[in-house]
């Protein structure tokens, strides 16, 4: 166990160290900071006396090092347009984001088990097609288009539920606001969780049935039939444990994902997280900001894949047996 | 619902179909057969007989779209050819116990073996979860395992394979049921672990006078434990008798032709013989003498000659695998799948390796053939030590030395044509050249083997599982081998199947004058094929011995057991079988 945490940390901090070097990298390429940092009244002497003061004349190893030099004690550089640490200011927006996902992924467990196992169970009825149906519609509707057309029927036509931002927040752990305490903000968080979830759900819908139909065939199901068991316990046992593995594993990476997928949805209902202002960032030739919130997305990567074996492993005997004796 | 007097369950007139696009394929046909109170019946047959649809069938779980177009399944007087659902839930592992072929796949990985037994107990007979645990550890005790308490809190990956089967055994019989199905319960277990199985089901039939249906295709189980027998063939049930009667007096004669297939261990057989009732053969033989076949490669022969008659010499080989990786090498364990082992093979002989699974038989094959590397040792061809040679020098020693594989199904790539298959070896080495000339020994090479050179154009999913073997073997000859390694040729083929594909190794080899070895866990196969018999054990070669002698008079304490468990199957019907008078080994 203390191997396998040990191992990963060590390929935890390689894949870090990779991302900080390619998202460094392309700071390079985003175009003039000083353009915006500055006014036009300012002449091109002082310009380039900025740009030897902020070392961006330098060699690009040099400049990487010094990244990393500071990197290493929590310093991230100092985002050119808020005038503060990058990560306080992403640290910030991280609530709002992580709420947002965690809403999203919510959903999509509560609907996508059931949907996936009746779909197994009844592959001949006519909910389990149309569920199917709608899966590809959802999958092939991008997540913009999605949540526009909330926003048009339940908001504006409707009128049910609020368009934009996050409504009322409270203070938790001191620092973290938090959308999930009061009905304003549990209501401002439906419609993003539900466009967020809209291209993540057939996935899971499809990849459970699949995967359902699958252990639903396997000797041991057969056995346990022999075995007079009732077939609920069947089903929901013996088959949808053996169906989890495979999605844990899927899942979590898609999970991953969907802290990327944020920047279309937090940027339509105008969301104050992280994948807005990362938007924002680059618009704004931020560098230090976007390279910041690349590495912080790949920190939040890592740390949701390891979760993952780690629960993957308390499912299945086999794996956790080998942990331990490792 | 009367309560009849007769039998325990009886089957009447049972038909089963599938229907399909194409039409009702009718799987078993107007079978009838009973089973008596503490008795067992074994159900025979090769693939595709239909005994196991006639098990499924009796508790509804027939895969779709089968179903019991008609007949009737009496248990205890009560008609349950068509019940569903609820109804024979209520039958299932209650009043029926079922017991399937591979223990691996039967049990669920993710549960401990104490959910999978309560739940069982608490579905069949009801009770509180207290009654179920300690009805648990009490089936645990009666099929033989250990420290039951330990046990039960473990999961099926920490049982060996014949544990596994104690533990479904022990769920079948959870439910106290009068009847026991058993689909082919040891055809995945090692010989002593075979022997153990039957030897338990048999006690516990015996003791708690249960009824049971044993399903196989091996001959040597229905000898070992059956009381009567009903042989299928193509879902018909052709004979019924004492085990005794249908072993030593067959009547039908597919049983005859299906018992003269079978692996004698009490006399050694030129041939097996000819077997009807199986697929046929296409034979075009050709002269192989004069045959691009027969003609080696004159200059490479001359520079490798056998030495005093012995090809292939494996000196003190050793290889072990890693089981446990860890950061330290005190921390990291071994498993020695070849210790020391040393051998000599003779020119024109067949050696035989003869072991459990995990011996380490297929291993020293694939060191032999360059599939894997030894730690150290030599394996000695004709007088280069091939262990030493870059593997660009050991294609010309790869070209002599073939293998035929266990696995049919799995060691010919589906998408190549079997022309392909076959010509690609000729392609790679060079041997003949492209176009019509290969094209004609791939024709010629096909007829050989009895499947006919318009079998070419086809892929190996079109054959069946002998079929396929022949394929391999076709393909393993195209390189002009001296030397032909089988392993495990027909451990997954039926026995009239293996019989020919057995007959056409012997054929071969006299042909064109081959070196074998072949691998085997099946003892009775081995006394028929070799010449010279090794035995390994724990990667251990621990004994090695001209074949008669071996069998006659075992020196090794382990090949004393091994043949001690080979199934008695002295009283078989010696009817049309042509024995062999000492066949002298060819030393040249």
């Amino acid at each position: 166990m203390l191997l396998f945490l040990a191992r990963r940390l060590i390929q935890g901090l390689l894949v870090m160290l990779v991302i900080s070097f390619i998202s460094f990298a392309i700071q390079d390429n985003l175009g003039d900071p000083l353009r915006e940092m500055v006014g036009q009244s300012v002449s091109e002497a002082e310009r380039q006396q900025l740009r030897d003061e902020l070392g961006l004349n330098d060699p690009f190893l040099v400049q990487y090092g010094r990244f990393m030099a500071k990197a290493v004690q929590g310093d991230l550089g100092t985002s050119y347009f808020f005038k503060e640490p990058a990560l306080d200011v992403i640290l910030g927006k991280l609530p709002a984001t992580l709420e947002l996902v965690f809403g999203a992924t919510l959903l999509i467990i509560v609907l996508s088990i059931p949907a996936g196992v009746y779909c197994a169970i009844h592959p001949q009825s006519w909910f389990s097609k149309a569920i199917l149906g709608w899966s590809i519609l959802g999958i092939s509707i991008p997540v913009f288009l999605t949540a526009i057309l909330l926003i048009y029927v339940f908001s504006i036509e409707l009128g049910w539920l609020p368009s934009y931002g996050r409504g009322e927040v409270d203070l938790i752990f001191g620092s973290w606001e938090s959308g999930f305490f009061n009905k304003d903000g549990l209501l401002h968080l439906v419609l993003p969780c539900i466009s967020l979830a809209s291209i993540m759900l057939p996935l899971f819908i499809r990849l459970i049935r699949s995967e359902m139909v699958e252990a639903l065939h396997t000797e041991y199901v057969k056995f346990a039939k022999a075995k007079g068991l009732k077939l609920t316990r069947i089903y929901y046992l013996h088959a949808l444990k053996n169906t989890m593995l495979p999605v844990i594993t899927v899942g979590g990476v898609q999970i991953g994902t969907m802290v990327a997928y944020t920047i279309l949805t937090e940027s339509v209902f105008q969301w104050p997280g992280m994948g807005f202002m990362f938007l924002e960032a680059v618009n704004r030739v931020d560098a230090p900001l976007i390279v910041a919130y690349l590495i912080v997305v790949g920190a939040i990567f890592v740390i949701v894949n390891t979760l993952v074996d780690l629960i993957y492993g308390l499912i299945n005997p086999t794996v956790r047996l080998a942990g331990k004796s490792a | 619902m009367s309560k009849a007097t007769g039998s325990l369950l009886e089957i009447r007139s049972l038909c089963i179909e599938f229907p399909s696009r194409h039409g009702v394929a009718t799987a078993v046909s107007n079978v009838s057969f009973s089973v008596e109170k503490g008795e067992i019946v074994g159900l025979v047959g090769e693939s595709g007989a239909g005994k196991s649809t006639i098990g499924n069938a009796v508790i509804d779980l027939l895969s779709p779209p089968g179903r019991v177009a008609s007949g009737d399944v009496l248990l205890e007087g009560e008609n349950i050819a068509n019940l569903h659902g609820e109804a024979i839930r209520r039958i299932r592992g209650r009043r029926i116990g079922f017991i399937f072929q591979d223990p691996m796949t039967s049990l669920n990985p993710l549960l401990t073996i104490e959910t999978q037994l309560v739940e069982t107990i608490l579905a069949t007979l009801g009770g509180t979860r207290e009654e179920a645990l300690n009805k648990s550890l009490e089936l645990m005790k009666s099929v033989g395992i250990p420290e039951p308490e330990l046990r039960l809190k473990q999961y099926p990956h920490q049982f060996s394979g014949g544990m596994r089967q104690r533990v479904v055994i022990a769920i079948a019989l959870a439910g106290d049921p009068e009847l026991i199905i058993a689909d082919e319960p040891t055809t995945a277990l090692d010989v002593s672990i075979q022997d153990q199985i039957l030897e338990l089901i048999r006690t516990l039939c015996r003791e708690r006078q249960v009824g049971c249906i044993l399903v196989t295709h091996d001959m040597g189980v229905i000898a070992n434990v059956t009381d009567r027998v009903a042989v299928m063939y193509k879902g018909n049930l052709v004979e019924m008798g004492s085990t005794q009667q249908i072993l030593e007096r067959p009547q039908h004669e597919y049983t005859r032709s299906l018992i003269s297939a079978v692996p004698r261990t009490d006399v050694k057989l030129k041939r097996f013989p000819r077997v009807e009732y199986i697929e046929q053969v296409q034979s075009r033989s050709i002269d192989v003498k004069n045959h691009w076949l027969g003609q080696q490669d004159e200059s490479f022969a001359a520079e490798h000659k056998a030495e005093n008659g012995i090809l292939l010499k494996v000196d003190d080989v050793n290889l072990r695998f890693q089981t446990q990786s860890a950061f330290l090498e005190k921390n990291r364990r071994y498993v020695k799948a070849s210790d020391h082992v040393s051998f000599e093979v003779r020119e024109g002989e067949t050696f035989g390796l003869v072991g459990e699974s995990g011996s380490g038989k297929s291993t020293i094959a694939r060191i032999i053939a360059g599939l894997y590397q030894p730690d150290s040792g030599s394996i000695n061809y004709a007088g280069t030590d091939l262990t030493r040679l870059s593997d660009k020098q050991r294609i010309p020693f790869r070209r002599q030395i073939q293998m035929v594989f266990q696995n049919p199904y799995s060691s010919l790539n589906p998408r190549m044509s079997v022309h392909d298959i076959i010509a690609e070896p000729i392609r790679f080495h060079s041997l003949a050249r492209p176009g019509r000339e290969t094209d004609g020994i791939v024709a010629d090479l096909l007829d050989h083997v009895g499947l006919g050179a318009a079998s070419g154009v086809k892929f190996p999913h079109e054959f069946s599982g002998g079929q396929r073997q022949r394929i391999s073997i076709a393909r393993a000859l195209a390189t002009r081998p001296r030397f032909l390694i089988c392993d495990e040729p027909t451990s997954a083929l039926d026995v009239s199947v293996q019989a020919q594909i057995l007959n056409l190794l012997k054929d071969l080899q006299d042909e064109l004058g081959l070196t074998m070895m072949f691998i085997s866990h099946d003892l009775p196969v081995i006394r028929q094929m070799c010449d010279r018999v090794g035995v390994m054990r724990y990667g251990k070669l621990v004994e090695v011995n001209e074949t008669e002698t071996l069998y006659a008079s075992p020196q090794h304490e382990y090949t004393r057991e091994l043949l001690s468990l080979m199934p008695h199957l002295d009283n078989l019907s010696r009817e049309g079988l042509e024995t062999e008078p000492e066949r002298e080994v060819a030393l040249a």
